[in-house]
């Protein structure tokens, strides 16, 4: 046993691969928190005025709420005052061309492993990058807006599309939904934007990375995205921080809206930097992502890989109101180190023969935490609405801890809701299997891992799929014997 | 090839193998029976490296290199396969995607390129055939749900996949039926060259008459007791343990 914890510490104690800072000239707002603030925000942003009104009503009843304190996990308080709220790389609002882009940026982008250009177009990903809460550029647009599909910056779609903003933002996740929500809805300076006409099959993957870059600064970026009657998307979102020893908040909310026979696929394979092996810097990622089945046959399917941030708090949930709806909930979540996750999902079936499915897989390596909550409720009118929810916790060594937290409320007997849970670690006996037939410790615990994940792993695109099992590999090194 | 000299091991401070002394030459193949508990198993385990057992004293070389300095997959990767007696079940991880993981890390140790997909896939055809092995299975998480006889037949079918130098095979015949049981001794005769050598565990003599041993050998109690052909496989199916044990006990005593 101690021989493989030893094993186990070993790979576990990788290096984050995307700590690096660039070098960006940025603009940036001094720390702290007021009205005036928001007012800065949102006059930077130049946006009407109706969304300064919702901003500074956000902002007021976030002064009124309380920080949650019903996750599974403990870090010292937040001091809202000692945040930057605002910083963007300095550049030139309007692009002509990718050419234009800041060359310390595109490196960035290129360490970050994403071309933002002529690799990107012939893959067929479009790509919105959004640093420090800021967009930089959005590729393939032209191409997309034949179509009529809009993907763009959120701010850019309350300049030019400011009556879809209106309408939908914070239809799904309302201003007080929570503490974080309230909080970005006051202070979101970015994001990205999507709307996919009736009848519209997106063409391509659309994908949106983020990157925290400069110093005490917070994230907070919203993402709203509309599919129209009978049209499809897949949407992916990535990100990635650089080595910081202090914490740093990145509150993010996303709203997707699925209209009647819509469809939205939204992938995340979400890498902050987790902190270092003794638990010091790395992100606090408290996210609140939530979907609406608003018409009839709509579907919804969240998928998640979560590798990084110190401390995740975060349930991508659907909102099941059209009959037939259907939801889905694929996630897989690692931990290692000190790093805590309180993850999972809420289906609310509201609608008649709605359906959900949830599969959520947990692995936690070294000192870290990692629970799964999820809440599975029926409402009265929901006839015939069946869920199946499967939760598994891997752990690796004996320092770690899996949690899980199921709830179930039905208000309809005519509804069918099956949990299922289990606990396993890595057997020692199949690592050695593995060693027998030639393949060392850490490759043989990266294959158990992907295997034992692959039910998620197989819902994300292609390209995606590849690195997310990369990642969870990189994120486990040096954790297993 | 294969020289054991003197091996003792434990676990959990009790003694298991208590002085095994066995040389195997190239081209050979080497039968080992005896009662249950007598330590076939353990031996095997010691071979290929499973750090649960203590080697406490003696040596073991596999073609001039000492093998118990090496971690187990560089023993595997050195030659030495073990068709495990219970094979292990990885959810989610297919025989294809294991061999194929399994072949390339053995390349990279011997300084080979990797495969690429297409020889792969050929390589993994020939092989199957060999076997017959169904590739339904192998695409099926690996040992997840098998059969005792199908996990019998994926063990040798990674056999052959890797071709080593040294096969252990613990007990690969129970469990078998008796189309199979010829099917897997078919493959491990086809799969014997002349530079290298098997080692079969097994209980039954019927095993025996598929695959011709030059050698038996009888484990009792962590010790070879008793070595001979072919012909000691079919006095031990007559006669039972008893009289090995009587002899065996007497001389300790
Ligand atoms: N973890 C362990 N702790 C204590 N004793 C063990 C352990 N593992 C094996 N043994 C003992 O070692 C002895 C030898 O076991 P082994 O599996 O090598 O026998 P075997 O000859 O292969 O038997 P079989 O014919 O039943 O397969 C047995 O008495 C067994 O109980
Ligand atoms: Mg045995």
């Amino acid at each position: 046993m101690s021989d493989s914890n030893k094993i186990l510490e070993e790979i576990t104690s990788s290096e984050y691969k995307w700590g690096f800072v660039t070098d960006i000239d940025n603009d940036s707002l001094p720390k702290g928190l007021n009205e005036d603030t928001v007012r800065y925000i949102s006059a930077k942003k130049n946006e009407p005025e109706w969304l300064l009104e919702w901003r500074l009503d956000a902002f007021r009843k976030w002064l009124k709420m309380e920080e949650p304190i019903w996750p599974n996990v403990t870090y010292p308080k937040i001091d809202f005052q000692d945040i930057i709220y605002y910083s963007a790389p300095k550049q030139k609002v309007t692009l002509n061309s990718l050419d234009e882009i800041d060359p310390e940026l595109r490196a960035t982008f290129e360490k970050l492993g994403i071309s933002l250009d002529e690799q990107k177009r012939m893959t067929g990903v479009a790509v919105d990058a959004v640093i420090d809460s800021v967009s930089i550029t959005t590729t393939f647009k032209v191409k997309l807006s034949e179509l009529g599909i809009i993907f763009c910056s959120m701010s850019e779609a309350v300049q030019e599309h400011p009556e879809l903003v209106r309408k939908y933002l914070g239809s799904v996740v309302p201003v007080t939904d929570n503490y974080y929500a309230a909080l970005n809805s006051a202070v979101f300076s970015d994001g990205s934007f999507c709307y996919i006409p009736k009848g519209v099959r997106s063409p391509m993957e659309l994908s949106t990375y983020f990157r925290i870059n400069a110093a005490n600064t917070g994230q907070f970026e919203r993402t709203l995205l509309i599919a129209d009657e009978s049209s499809y998307v897949s949407y992916l979102e990535g990100c990635t921080a650089p080595v910081r020893d202090e914490n740093q908040l990145h509150a993010a909310v996303v709203e997707l809206v699925a209209m009647e026979k819509a469809e939205i696929k939204y992938s995340t394979v979400q890498n902050w930097y987790p902190g270092d092996k003794n638990g010091k810097g790395g992100i606090y990622n408290f996210v609140t992502k939530r979907g609406i089945c608003a018409g009839d046959y709509a579907k919804i399917s969240w998928t998640q890989v979560e590798t990084g941030s110190a401390v995740t708090w975060k349930y991508p949930s659907c909102i099941l109101k059209g009959d037939h709806s259907i939801g889905e909930f694929y996630s897989v979540a690692v931990t290692n180190n000190y790093q805590q996750a309180d993850t999972g999902t809420k289906m609310i079936h509201i609608g008649k023969n709605t359906k959900s499915r949830i599969v959520s897989k947990g692995i936690s390596a070294g000192h870290s935490h990692n629970s799964y909550r999820g809440l599975v409720k029926v409402m009265k009118r929901a006839e015939g609405a069946r869920n199946y929810s499967q939760c598994d916790s891997l752990l690796m060594g004996d320092q770690c801890g899996a949690h899980t937290f199921p709830y179930i409320e039905v208000e309809n007997n005519t509804s069918t809701v099956e949990h299922e849970a289990t606990t396993s670690k890595i057997g020692e006996d199949q690592i050695f299997y593995c060693n027998q037939r030639g393949i060392a410790t850490e490759k043989a615990v990266a294959l158990i891992v992907n295997g034992y994940c692959k039910e998620v792993l197989n819902q994300l695109p292609m390209e995606f799929a590849v690195e997310a099992q990369k990642l969870l590999a990189i994120s486990l090194e040096g954790s297993v014997g | 090839m294969l020289s054991i000299k003197n091996l003792h091991a434990r676990i959990e401070e009790k003694e298991i193998l208590r002085g095994i002394n066995l040389e195997v030459k190239a081209g050979e193949v080497h039968a080992i029976m005896g009662p249950n508990g007598s330590g076939k198993s353990t031996l095997a385990s010691v071979l290929a490296g499973r750090s649960d057992y203590e080697v406490t004293s003696g040596s073991v070389t596999l073609n001039g290199k000492d093998l118990l300095d090496l971690s187990p997959e560089d023993r595997a990767r050195e030659g030495v396969f073990l068709a495990f007696q219970y094979p292990i079940e990885i959810p989610g991880v297919s025989t294809i995607n294991f061999m194929k993981t399994a072949v390339n890390e053995i390349r990279e140790y011997r300084g080979q390129e990797t495969m690429d997909a297409v020889s792969f896939l050929k390589l993994m055809k020939e092989k199957m055939k060999l076997v017959e092995i169904d590739e339904s299975l192998l695409k099926r998480a690996l040992n997840e749900g098998f059969s005792g006889g199908e996990k019998k037949r994926n063990e040798i079918f990674q056999m052959a996949m890797l071709e080593p130098s040294l096969a252990i095979l613990d007990e690969t015949d129970s469990g078998l039926d008796i189309d199979a049981l010829r099917i897997v001794a078919n493959g491990v005769n086809k799969l014997k060259t002349p530079n290298n050598a098997t080692i079969v565990v097994t209980h039954y003599q019927r095993l025996l008459d598929y695959i011709i041993p030059d050698f038996v050998h009888v484990l009792y109690k962590g010790r070879i007791v008793k070595s001979g052909t072919k012909e000691l496989a079919l006095e031990l199916e007559e006669k039972g343990y008893d009289w090995i044990k009587a002899e065996a006990d007497a001389q300790t005593v």
